[in-house]
């Protein structure tokens, strides 16, 4: 199974089993010299811990522990991760030192305003680029991530309505719309009404407005919608929604398309999330952190939650509570703890300056057209659920074209990953069948780009030829071979632990 | 420009293999109105050199907290973080990837999520935890949701101990969902009778230990009483290297334990990113938030691992996902992980009796002024003083002689009650004699 030459350690030259830390480490060892206190009499109210079963490492185990975990992730820097929805685009490290500085890095939240002034100026700037960028008349910075931002503009949207008195009980998704949306409707209470989508892909008017009615709070549509295409009648449904008294939360994930090309504000939209970790560059690690600033129309702005920073004069002022709010904001509450993403918030900032006004766009542009590009150089072999028909920063392919074969979508997924790629979002949005999703973004070059076609042609080629083993038992190469999901799921373990020491890696 | 690899003479044959003339064709569906013909009002492209300048500036006008003596707590904590830690999370592999969909390319978030689970379950003396949620307080309010769907009651009954912004947004989410929530007053004094306030109508308690004013609370009688009318204890705790002295949560009775990770690994930040944690008891699992990792195997049988339970979440369920959470903490889970590792239990433990050595000594230093009061009798890191005069002010005169003396409490909670004159005071490992000198020395000075 380990090739023609089994090794004694089972390791592949670069490609080293690593244990668990549990399997490795002691209790009785650490990595950090620290000083013993003076003998004290403890306050802890009877309360003390005897112990704990955490092993420790010295600094060389953790290093090589951890740089060896490394070594089996794939990531932007070591080749393309064309992962639709997620705009994985390069991180530039300036953004890294920039978080670091002591200034952003080591300021506390609650300490007094006048300590972090420069703080609270660089959460004013940021959000005034966001305001110009996207053309809206407010900004709540606070949320996490894209579905915390869901959330607040949500609870701006609910929060108005009730204000009015105008209870409102269904919110309308799209078929197509990524999870969360239809999972923060429910959040704050709502039932959701699909609405579907037309035979180009596209959500009509016609069909808003059939679902429109007196109850009906909101719509979330996300634009460019999940299979990269611009709502062309965005205009047009924003107006229908607004005839019904119902509000227009637009899912802004695929903001980096049409950056410097037009503004949500522009377009009808009352609130918006920007996640700074796809548009912005904030680095993806592994998960998150993210950061989802929500912009907000003219109607919904009063409404963003605590705390939010203001300007008076040369001085910045961070409003924390109800009472400190002027008379005309009326924050719907808070949702964390702290002021947001602050090191979100300086990456972001730092990718903004770099790019400036011109490159921001350059970006946009680049972004579609290398979508456009990977589009076109394999269009003839693989197939769009809605026609061949341009495209925004990401291009979507279903798995028609590998009917007549023995693959599927997942196993072409696969076998991608032993070409040296990240594959592309597979089944998703979940109403084109065997759905993929790729997003190349601005940051490949076009040899890159090149190559990446030219692989998938081959895999095409090969899927169609009947070479199924190459997809079947793929990935080949990889640290490890397909893992078993339903055993996961049906058996969970969720920790080590001692009792049952798991089985060592062979 | 340099983070565009494309040319212009590239971009021209990008275009003629799409078969289109210019950029803009790309962009026709966008309606002609609506479409920017300027570029927006902002400046142009800038070198790296030029950004530093400018951020640099921004940063250059905030008081760091390694340059002054600081004792501001209240769910942040300055700790030591050893150099390896952010070194090791800044490789490519760690920083530049995402959320591993694809298990077999991404095995080492994997396996770091396994481990982290692991320790926060071991921390916390629960049995599993999953892969992190934003931060403690949206944890905290998740927790109270997912009491909600457990105990298919509705009530939330928060102790006056709770953090004030905790209460604040598990009050936010409540509010908007039309879930009641019983919010006790602010408890400086530790006075409040929370089982007196549970009936057959509460969902879940939710108590902090060590809570935002310092206090230690036992939590085994409230987790009994909790039980014996059918509600669940969720714990809360801020500040985590708490439980390298303390009796962990899950070993009094606690269903839920949530908490902020932020202390081991992560710096201040301003307020974030910092990494939630969130534990439970193996019979919940199903209605946990959030991501979890899971031990399976692969085709040649050999261990892996896998995100798991994925039934749970928006990405299936949709609208009847336990959470709307996708992105989490990630690579702040990375940086817990590893730097608990390098503590061990040898080490986590005795970081904690010096943190705890270190606040007994402040509180004994500050304690001795005249006319400031300790109001916390048992405490971890932190505690609570009483001073002549608002609490602000003072916390305002010390910053101005340099000193970052703690958290007044009115600021957290302004309107509850009789807590004008608090101060939350946090002491941790770096704290060095001269700075808990420096603090008292000041603090007598702005009072005399
Ligand atoms: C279309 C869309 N909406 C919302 C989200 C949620 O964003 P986040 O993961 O930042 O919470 C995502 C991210 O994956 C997305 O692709």
């Amino acid at each position: 199974m380990s090739g023609a030459h089994p090794t004694f350690t089972g390791n592949k030259a670069l490609q080293i089993e690593e244990p668990l830390l549990f399997e490795i480490g002691e209790v009785s060892k650490t990595g950090v010299d620290l000083i013993e206190p003076d003998a004290h009499d403890k306050r802890l109210g009877g309360l003390e811990r005897k112990k704990i079963g955490l092993p420790g490492l010295s600094e060389p185990e953790a290093m090589r522990h951890y740089v060896r975990l490394s070594q089996k992730n794939f990531a932007i820097d070591a080749g393309i991760y064309p992962l639709g929805s997620c705009t994985m685009k390069h991180n530039p490290r300036l953004n890294e030192k920039m978080a670091r500085l002591p200034g952003f890095g080591d300021v506390h939240p609650l300490q007094p305003q006048s300590s972090v002034q420069g703080a609270l100026e660089l959460i004013d700037t940021l959000a005034a680029w966001l305001l110009e960028l996207t053309g809206m008349a407010g900004v709540a910075m606070s949320p996490k991530a894209g579905a915390h931002g869901e959330f607040c503009g949500m609870a701006a949207i609910k929060s108005a309505q009730l204000e009015k008195g105008d209870a409102r009980a269904l919110v309308l998704v799209p078929e197509s719309a990524h999870g969360t949306n239809p999972a923060t409707a429910a959040l704050l209470g709502y039932k959701v009404r699909d609405i579907p989508a037309r035979d180009d892909g596209t959500v009509s008017p016609d069909a808003v407005k059939a679902a429109l009615g007196p109850d009906v709070a909101g719509i979330m549509l996300t634009n460019p919608n999940t299979c990269g295409l611009f709502e062309r009648d965005i205009v047009a449904i924003a107006d229908a929604v607004h005839a019904a008294g119902a509000y227009f939360y637009c899912d802004g994930a695929n903001f980096n398309a049409i950056v410097g090309k037009t503004r949500p504000g522009d377009l009808g939209i009352d609130c918006m999330h920007i996640n700074l970790h796809k548009t912005f560059s904030t680095p993806h690690g592994g998960g998150g952190p993210g950061s989802g600033p929500v912009v907000f129309s003219p109607a919904l702005a009063p409404y963003a939650p605590l705390p939010y920073v203001v300007r008076q004069g040369d001085e910045f002022v961070l409003v924390e509570t109800a009472g400190a709010a002027s008379d005309a904001n009326k924050p719907f509450g808070r949702l964390t703890a702290f002021h947001g993403q602050m090191g979100m918030f300086v990456r972001a900032l730092s990718y903004m300056m770099s790019h400036g006004a011109d490159g921001l766009r350059q970006a946009s542009e680049d972004a579609v057209l290398s979508a456009n590009y990977v589009r076109a150089g394999l269009r003839d072999v693989m197939t769009q659920p809605f026609g061949d028909q341009i495209c925004m920063h990401e291009v979507l392919f279903d798995d028609a074209f590998l009917k007549e074969t023995s693959v599927s979508t997942l196993d072409f997924a696969k076998a991608m990953i032993d070409e040296g790629f990240h594959p592309m979002t597979i089944y998703f949005p979940l109403v084109v069948h065997g759905a993929m999703l790729v997003e190349p973004t601005e940051s490949e070059s076009k040899a890159s780009l090149d190559q990446f076609i030219a692989t998938l042609r081959d895999l095409v080629r090969a899927a169609k030829a009947g070479d199924v083993e190459r997809f079947g038992g793929a990935p080949y190469h990889a640290p490890r071979a397909r893992l078993d999901e339903t055993r996961a799921a049906r058996y969970p373990v969720l920790r080590w632990s001692p009792e049952t020491p798991a089985q060592a890696a062979e | 420009m340099r983070y565009l690899p494309l040319t212009d003479a590239d971009r021209q044959s990008m275009l003629a293999s799409i078969g289109v003339q210019n950029i803009d064709e790309l962009f026709a569906d966008i309606p002609a109105e609506v479409r920017l013909k300027e570029l927006a009002n902002l400046p142009r492209h800038a070198g790296e050199m030029e950004v530093e300048r400018q951020l640099g500036a921004m940063a250059a006008r905030n008081m760091a907290a390694s340059t002054v003596p600081f004792f501001v707590g209240c769910g942040a904590y300055k700790h030591h973080v050893p150099a390896s830690v952010d070194h090791l999370i800044q490789r490519s592999e760690f920083l530049t990837s995402y959320t591993p969909y694809q298990p077999e390319i991404s095995q080492g978030t994997l396996q770091y999520l396994f481990e982290f689970q692991t320790q926060v379950a071991m921390l916390t003396g629960m049995e599993v935890a999953n892969a992190s949620m934003y931060d403690g307080s949206t944890a905290c309010g998740e927790a109270v949701l997912m009491a909600r769907r457990l105990t298919r009651r509705s009530n939330a009954l928060l102790s006056g101990g709770l953090h004030p912004h905790y209460r604040d947004v598990a009050e936010t989410l409540s509010k908007l969902s039309n879930s009641p929530v019983n919010a006790l007053p602010g408890d400086p004094l530790g006075s409040e009778d929370i089982i007196a306030a549970i009936d057959e109508e509460t969902a879940c308690v939710v108590v902090q230990s060590p809570d935002v004013f310092g206090r230690i609370r036992d939590l085994s009688e409230i987790a009994a009483a909790a039980h014996d009318k059918g509600a669940l204890l969720i714990a809360v705790v801020t500040e985590i290297v708490s439980l390298g002295a303390l009796k962990p949560p899950g070993e009094m009775g606690a269903d839920i334990v949530v908490a902020e990770g932020q202390s081991i690994g992560v710096s201040l930040n301003f307020g974030g990113p910092y990494v939630g944690l969130l534990a439970t008891r193996q019979k919940y699992i199903r209605q946990m938030p959030g991501r979890v990792c899971g031990e399976t195997v692969d085709a040649n049988s050999r261990r892996g691992y896998v995100l798991t339970l994925s039934t749970r979440e928006q990405h299936i369920r949709r609208e009847k996902a336990t959470s709307n959470i996708c992105t989490n903490s990630g690579l702040c889970v990375l940086a817990f992980t590893i730097h608990l590792s390098l503590l061990g239990e040898a080490g986590l433990m005795r970081l904690a009796r010096i943190n705890h050595a270190n606040a007994i000594a402040l509180a004994d230093g500050l304690s001795a002024i005249d006319g400031v009061e300790l109001l916390t009798g048992n405490f971890f890191n932190e505690f609570t003083i009483r001073v002549p005069g608002k609490g602000a002010d003072v916390v305002e005169a010390l910053a101005e002689k340099g000193v970052l003396g703690g958290v007044p409490a009115a600021r957290l909670a302004p309107d509850h009650a009789g807590l004008d004159d608090l101060i939350i005071v946090a002491a941790t490992e770096v704290n060095s004699p001269d700075d808990r000198a420096a603090y008292v020395k000041a603090l007598r000075e702005v009072l005399s």
